[in-house]
């Protein structure tokens, strides 16, 4: 019965899903906003579950003085702080001026825009690596980038005028032309294939026949 | 208030020359405007929608002459087709003065009864030819009129307005659909799918070989992992920062079940940092099986999958930290990946972690492919669960999946061959609304 509740309810939901997308008529189409709604809240309980964990990793790294432990200690003061802080608040909790948008505004913000600025840093080494003419088809990429990202800056277009070259070789149409037919030929061909994927995997979930998402086969 | 029926110029419709100085006076004189104003308070606490005729107000100027629009024609009155009811689909000819710039907007006026007193359901700009009245009640019979509007504002003060209105259109009824006909095309589509699919399903399950191309990130599965236990290092296995409601996620997890298998045969410690509870619930369970099904469940250890956080970047940021710190031998990333993809992947690379990527979004392929060592791309994520099991019942519904890339194919070149002769019936077939 651990795996055949599961899967029955695997099952029915799953069909019930796939008619809803053809049928306009009440309840089908409350169905998604009903079904999403649920996950939601499932999710926000289980929210608790993700947090108890982290504490108890956490602790019990500390406990047993491993290798690092002196992360885990930050782990639990910044957690309590913001819990505290957020609770303590009540409802109003996210408003301006309260101690939680202090914290939010400018330690928690401050943070997740330096992780995202890393990405430009990162954008650059792998481009690098990714751009040496090693082979044809390295070459080929290369060149390729080189035209797009002229393309895509002002300097491009006043080499071409100053060079009296004709309109339809401006770096922006090349450009344009590499990211619209070949870029998007490629993008769709992937898109095309994902979403057979998604279809297969899917019915695989619904009819039973894969089951390790279950815990095993 | 001076009410004029134009008959020759524009047949029915009516002319309303409202607001006159000469009124003004006259409502100065006679009109109590204490009643007035009771009765306006009334209407508004009612919520009472005004006939379109008394919503418009005093004016400080007469309209000039020839400011009377033509009305509109040809006005239909559906059933919103392929909705959930509620709703009714008005379509018009715009007025001949629309394009003189005669127009400044149509009111859509609704009665129940051809006769019946109008009121104002809504308005669309001059230039409009068609409207959805979603205040429509199911099975109650309606008759509507547009009015085409010339008027003038000034200091959003209105000046003056002149309607014509055309002659009612109906009755019509609202109802609810049992199927949306729109997507008929998506429904074939998913039943010649379904059918390919458990075709090749039963096909596989009397035992016949199916051919199922090399995928080289799959085939390195076990050759990562036998890397790490030479090393005497930790596999991290990162399911992506989506929850199990996503399809890549459930792919993802799906192929840790087979990868902490092997952990558990080569008795390495795989680790599993995630970003979503109930990932890390499920993810829990399918490591413990593994174990199990490895013959080492006294190996499985309950903090080898654990909760990072569910934001973004402090998931990326906790990622970055732990492959810094303990140098791990092999990384999978498989699931759904956003900004933070490059970031982890980078920091693998500079670690001198050997990496296996597999993710549907399609945006973040070429950070994964310019990153790490081998990269499955889109529907090898979905196919990977099946390809390592071997299981025919699995890879059946891969060759299914095979006959509907086909199928498209046949589609794309016969659409190309036709396009080029300037026949476009065909794409039509395949828009999805």
């Amino acid at each position: 019965m651990r795996r055949e509740i599961p899967l029955l309810i695997t099952g029915i939901v799953g069909v019930v899903f796939v008619i809803q997308y053809f049928i306009p008529h009440y309840p089908f189409n409350q169905l998604n906003n009903w079904f999403s709604d649920w996950f939601s809240i499932i999710a926000a309980c289980a929210i608790w579950l993700g947090a108890l964990n982290l504490l108890k990793v956490s602790a019990n790294k500390i406990y047993r003085k491993r290798e690092d432990w002196g992360f885990s200690i930050v782990i639990i003061v910044c957690f309590l702080i913001i819990t505290i802080i957020g609770f303590a608040e009540g409802e109003g909790f996210r408003n301006i001026g309260t101690k939680f948008d202090w914290l939010y505004q400018y330690v928690y913000t401050p943070l997740s825009s330096t992780m995202f600025a890393l990405l430009a840093f990162f954008v650059a080494s792998a481009s690098y690596r990714a751009f040496r003419a090693r082979n044809f088809d390295a070459t080929l990429l290369l060149v390729a980038a080189f035209l797009v990202m002229i393309g895509r800056v002002p300097v491009g277009d006043a080499i071409a005028m100053k060079l009296h070259l004709p309109l339809s070789i401006y770096p922006s149409e090349i450009s344009s032309w590499i990211m619209n037919v070949f870029n998007t030929a490629g993008q769709r061909a992937i898109m095309i294939g994902i979403a057979l994927g998604i279809v297969s995997t899917s019915l695989r979930v619904i009819l039973g026949i894969e089951r390790a998402h279950l815990g095993g086969d | 208030m001076i009410r004029l029926t134009i008959g020759n110029e524009n047949p029915g419709c009516e002319l309303f020359i409202i607001g006159t100085r000469g009124m003004v006076k006259l409502l100065n004189f006679i009109a109590p405007l204490l009643l007035c104003t009771v009765l306006a308070g009334f209407a508004v606490a009612q919520d009472v929608i005004l006939p379109s005729e008394t919503n418009i107000i005093d004016s400080a100027m007469v309209a000039p002459d020839g400011s009377l629009p033509l009305g509109i024609s040809n006005l239909i009155v559906r059933d919103n087709p392929n909705d959930d009811g509620n709703s009714i689909w008005l379509v018009w000819d715009k007025s001949p003065d629309d394009d003189l710039g005669k127009i400044t907007s149509y009111i859509i006026l609704r009665a129940e009864s051809r006769e019946g007193e109008y009121s104002r359901v809504g308005d669309v700009t001059s230039g409009t030819t068609e409207f959805f009245d979603n205040s429509a009640v199911d099975g109650v019979e309606y008759y509507y009129k547009i009015a085409a509007v010339n008027s003038l504002h000034d200091n959003g003060q209105l000046q003056w307005e002149m309607q014509a209105q055309s002659d009612p259109a109906g009755p019509v009824k609202s109802s609810a659909q049992w199927f949306d006909m729109r997507r008929f095309n998506v429904f074939i589509g998913v039943i010649f799918l379904c059918s390919a699919i458990l075709y090749f399903i039963s096909k596989a399950k009397t035992g016949k070989e199916l051919f199922i191309r090399k995928i080289a990130g799959l085939d390195s599965v076990d050759e990562a992992v036998g890397r790490a236990t030479e090393m005497g290092r930790k596999i991290f296995y990162v399911p992506g920062i989506s929850d199990m409601d996503n399809v890549q996620t459930i792919a993802g997890v799906t192929i840790l079940g087979r990868v902490a298998q092997l952990a558990a045969e080569y008795e390495t410690w795989i680790e599993v940092p995630v970003c979503k509870s109930l990932v890390m619930v499920t993810a829990k369970e399918i490591v413990k099986e593994a174990y199990v099904k490895a013959g080492r469940p006294d190996a499985f250890n309950d903090n080898q999958v654990h909760y990072l956080t569910d934001d973004q970047f402090g998931y990326a940021a906790a990622i970055d930290g732990m492959i810094v710190r303990e140098k791990p031998a092999t990384i999978f990333y498989m699931g759904s990946f956003y900004a933070e993809s490059l970031i982890m992947a980078e920091t693998g690379n500079a670690a001198g972690a050997i990496q296996i990527a597999g993710t549907g979004q399609a945006s973040q392929l070429p950070f994964f492919v310019a990153a790490c060592d081998y990269t499955l791309i889109g529907e090898e994520l979905f196919a990977a669960s099946a390809y390592l099991s071997k299981e025919p019942k699995l890879l059946g519904s891969l060759k299914g999946q095979d006959m509907g890339k086909a199928a498209i194919l046949i589609f794309i070149i016969l659409g190309l061959i036709l396009e080029s002769f300037n026949i476009f019936q065909m794409s039509n077939w395949f828009s999805v609304r």
